[in-house]
């Protein structure tokens, strides 16, 4: 992949609910904190690429309401609506097709609209729909199938809640620090077996930017700019009953492209970090297997002695994660974000030491279907 | 420093609603599929002449080989269920049965794939992934998925 | 663009899901091009979210898409959908990234209110109370329109009775009828000074594009129409903003379509639009359009519209045809409409277009209108382009 790096990156803070802000407002101060970031001027981006979502944000072509915010003025813009990793490898591919600098930004205000309606949208309006399912029961149909699947109990689950919760107490725009244990969350009400409330993510307003340049416009940001070493995405069947929920496959294969690219043969080796969209806590155990950080089945252990935690060999969501805040959309965003803060050592009171390589994971629709994988930083 | 006027703002909400109705078409593969559903509580699926797969629910293409799956195939009204959930907090909205009753992906027997439907009717701690379930069909029956109340542990007898 | 597919378009397409009817017109497109669902390396897919009422329809419509197993993303920008699909599938293909990419655009209008749903495109608190819709909202860009130019209902007519007079040599077209511009003239007003045949219909109906690079370009059976240049603005995002910037600002109307024109000529090297180009396909979504867009297109001076397009310039046998396929005025499945206008240049400049063919054309325009006065522009010709970014 020809060199292109993130220059500048910015996030608002993430709370579960901004009500003195609209989502314009909110594009805004992200998209200043990314042109700050990267010491450059609106003048200086040629593309804008931005995210949002018709139903979420309760307002058909929902781009429209940033297009003043997002600094698009006589400039060439379009949208991606998905997941925010989604937005910014279309950003990534009109740098790779010769724009110099391109932002990208996402926006999500939770706060506004009921997630389960929406998200019931996602589903087949003949045969589906009408059932009630939405993201947080087939979430729990998956989490189920990946607990049959290789023996592993509510408790080690559990364990993802209880380590980013905790994480999330060194990041300062994260929403919901919590100290909390195995017995919290266990001792937390089923919403779907096994899912508890705190297994799942809460409902979050916020945005975030990013941008991105070719070799020539990346030089002024020095050693601040951080490569994009691969990005790979692919998509799985649709209907819950053609997949094996409990095979990441989608991702296995995303992964796959990401690390052609980068150059990474042995991901559990060469990955110093990775961030990963853990909408609920299993996903974070899927998403580690897919991604190659360690075997089929072996996420579970390896959450449970202690690798994925901030001191340990593969440090997981260090950010908190989606669990700590989750703006959809941006979520898969702050994942790529997290990583370039993450390569450049300036993240701060989270700061994992010696991160080279970091990988960010974000999806689409039901149960991770549509998987996009960004491999972030050192050289190959 | 001055007050900011801002800081003691109560900031207005205003409520709205996207109020759009739609009529999805069930397509001329789903309305056979409904009708069967509807008229002789049988279930369908298609068959795929490349690949083989049968199906459930039914397609006019298969999605990996891209050929029309022309053929119909009769399936039973049991199968094994593969995954399940038990909706404890449904928006009200979104519960066709009283809370709490549960999700499932079911593999109907002569199907290669499963399907999701809802589980009703069973003992609290008796689902299992694996276990047979049976299709209990509405009283009344208007050609919708719903046409089908719910799955229920299976009475066969083996 | 090396393959093109498309459903015929019709008010109702009952027999089919939407699912069925993207699979419909990715299978067509993948015949034109002779190649099968494992030949595609990525899919990119739009449609506008409220008229269906699907979320994701990138995930939701793989089985018919073809995008399993594949990467697919989702992108729709309201009516300028069509087109940022195709660009996005460019871009999918330009970053080096891929090198056969599938782009669909699709919708069925039949299954909600059309109107209902774009209401709710404008801001809630400012404009969505008030907003009468897109046959209200273009009513004042025509008012204004006629107050600023001199231009009459009848010129308008015009241009809608030869979009769909053009629209009989499409058999893929929804509305292919001969009319006069009296028949026109006998409409309904829907909204003064917009009647029911100055408007488009509402119409289901998807379209699908394979895109490939150059270095597979000549693998397939017909010749490839070569992208020439492409440009966009997506500037405003309220209602009024027309207005302020023409009244209050001394700007005009719709700066986006000349923002993105400039850009666009400059790269490609159009200084006489109505020389240089053979054929149009421009996204005119009611016959006002058809007028105002030929001068920020560049092809007349400001106030020139009427009087080119009844100089016959643009009527199939002059100087650049305008909308051959009979244009949105006869076909208007939203989500498809833009992608519909590139693949009907691609289809001219491949020779291919049957009896709506511009004889000899080799560059073509093809444009998409959507959002809040909102303009993609693409370029297509015969030959390859010189090597250049954009």
């Amino acid at each position: 992949m020809e060199r292109v790096a993130v220059i500048g990156v910015g996030m608002t803070q993430f709370a579960r609910e901004r009500p003195a802000e609209t989502a314009a407002d909110l594009v805004f101060e992200a998209c200043t904190r990314a042109l700050e970031d990267a010491r450059l001027s609106i003048e200086d981006v040629d593309v804008v690429i931005t995210g949002s979502n018709d139903f979420f944000d309760g307002r058909t072509i929902s781009s429209m309401a940033v297009m003043d915010a997002c600094g698009s003025y006589d400039k060439n813009v379009s949208t991606v609506e998905g997941d925010g990793t989604f937005g910014a490898a279309h950003a990534l591919m009109r740098v790779l097709a010769g724009w110099g600098t391109v932002l990208y930004c996402a926006h999500h205000k939770g706060s506004e609209s009921v997630m389960p309606l929406i998200t019931n949208a996602m589903f087949d309006p003949i045969f589906e729909r009408f059932l009630g399912i939405e993201a947080v029961t087939s979430a729990a149909l998956q989490a189920r199938a990946y607990m049959d699947r290789w023996g592993l109990d509510e408790e080690t689950l559990a364990l993802v809640s209880v380590k980013n919760h905790g994480n999330a107490f060194r990041n300062p725009v994260a929403q919901l620090p919590l100290e909390t244990t195995v017995e919290d969350v266990m001792g937390s009400p089923y919403i779907a077996d096994p899912l508890k409330r705190l297994d799942c993510a809460p409902v979050t307003d916020g945005a975030a930017a990013v941008i991105l340049a070719d070799r020539e416009h990346a030089r002024s940001a020095g050693s601040r700019a951080v490569r994009v070493r691969g990005v790979g995405y692919s998509c799985d069947a649709f209907h819950l009953g053609d997949r094996d929920l409990a095979d990441p496959s989608a991702l296995r294969d995303a992964a796959a492209r990401a690390y052609r690219g980068a150059a990474i043969d042995d991901p559990a080796r060469q990955i110093d970090l990775a961030e990963v969209s853990e909408v609920f806590g299993y996903m974070e155990l899927m998403w580690c297997e897919g991604l190659g950080l360690c075997g089929p089945g072996e996420a579970g252990e390896m959450t449970a002695s202690g690798r994925t935690a901030r001191d340990g060999d593969i440090p997981v969501n260090v950010s908190g994660g989606c669990l700590s805040a989750n703006p959809v959309l941006v979520s898969g965003l702050n994942r790529v974000i997290e990583c370039v803060l993450q390569v450049r050592g300036e993240a701060g009171e989270h700061q994992v030491e010696g991160v080279r390589t970091a990988v960010a994971q974000g999806f689409n629709g039901p149960c991770g279907q549509s998987q996009c994988v960004w491999v972030l930083g050192g050289e190959e | 420093m001055t007050e900011d006027w801002r800081d003691s703002q109560e900031i207005l909400v205003m409520d709205g609603r996207i109020k759009v109705p739609y009529a999805w078409s069930a397509g001329e593969v789903g309305t056979t599929y409904l009708e069967s559903l509807r008229d002789a509580e049988r279930f369908l699926g298609t068959r795929c002449p490349v690949c083989g797969i049968v199906y459930h629910l039914p397609r006019m293409h298969c999605p990996d080989c891209f050929e029309a799956c022309p053929e119909w195939v009769e399936l039973e009204s049991t199968g094994t269920l593969v995954t399940w959930t038990i909706a404890r907090r449904p928006h009200p909205a979104l519960s066709p049965l009283a809370p709490p009753f549960g999700f499932g992906v079911i593999r109907l027997d002569g199907a290669d794939t499963g399907f999701l439907h809802l589980l009703y009717g069973f003992g609290v701690g008796s689902l299992r992934s694996g276990m047979r379930v049976e299709a209990v069909f509405a009283r009344e029956r208007t050609g919708s998925i719903l046409d089908v109340s719910h799955f229920r542990p299976s009475r066969e007898v083996v | 663009m090396v393959g093109v597919g498309m459903t015929v378009q019709r008010s109702s397409r009952r027999d089919v899901t939407g699912v069925e009817l993207i699979n419909e017109a990715v299978r067509a497109a993948l015949s034109d091009a002779a190649m099968t669902r494992k030949d595609i390396d990525a899919v990119v897919i739009g449609n506008m979210d409220h008229f269906e009422g699907i979320n994701y329809v990138d995930t939701w419509s793989v089985d018919g898409s073809g995008a399993l197993g594949k990467p697919v993303m989702k992108m729709t920008t309201g009516g300028t959908t069509g087109t940022t699909v195709a660009m996005g599938a460019y871009y999918h293909v330009a970053s080096g990234m891929f090198d056969r990419v599938l782009a669909i655009g699709w919708e069925k209008n039949s299954e909600s209110d059309t109107t209902g749903a774009i209401i709710t495109a404008f801001d809630p608190f400012w404009d969505r109370p008030t907003f009468g819709g897109a046959v209200a909202g273009l009513a004042l860009e025509a008012t204004q329109y006629m107050a600023e130019t001199g231009a009459s209902e009848e010129d308008a007519a015009y241009v809608a009775v030869r979009d769909r007079k053009n629209a009989l040599n499409n058999p893929y077209a929804h509305l292919r009828m001969e009319l006069t511009i009296q028949a026109i003239m006998e409409t309904p007003y829907l909204a003064w000074p917009v009647k029911l045949g100055d408007m488009c219909p509402r119409t289901d109906g998807a379209c699908a594009l394979v895109f490939a690079s150059e270095d597979v370009a000549d693998d397939f059976p017909n010749p490839p129409a070569w992208v020439r240049g492409l440009a966009d603005r997506h500037l405003w995002a309220y209602t009024s903003d027309p207005y302020v910037n023409q009244k209050v600002k001394g700007g005009t109307w719709f700066p986006a379509m000349e923002m993105a024109t400039r850009e666009l000529y400059d790269r490609v090297g159009i200084t006489d639009p109505l020389e240089q180009f053979d054929v149009a396909e421009l996204y005119l979504p009611y016959s006002f359009a058809g007028l105002r867009y030929m001068e920020s297109l560049g092809f007349c001076e400001r106030g020139g519209g009427p009087e080119l397009v009844r100089s016959g310039a643009t009527d199939m046998g002059g100087k650049c045809p305008v909308n051959p396929s009979g244009g949105v005025l006869s076909s208007n499945a939203i989500g498809a409409t833009g992608l519909l206008r590139v693949a009907e240049a691609a289809l001219q400049m491949q020779g291919r277009a049957g009896d709506r063919q511009v004889q000899g054309a080799s560059l073509a325009l093809a444009t998409g209108f959507g959002g809040c006065y909102w303009s993609d522009e693409i370029v297509l010709g015969s030959e390859m382009p010189d090597v250049g970014r954009g």
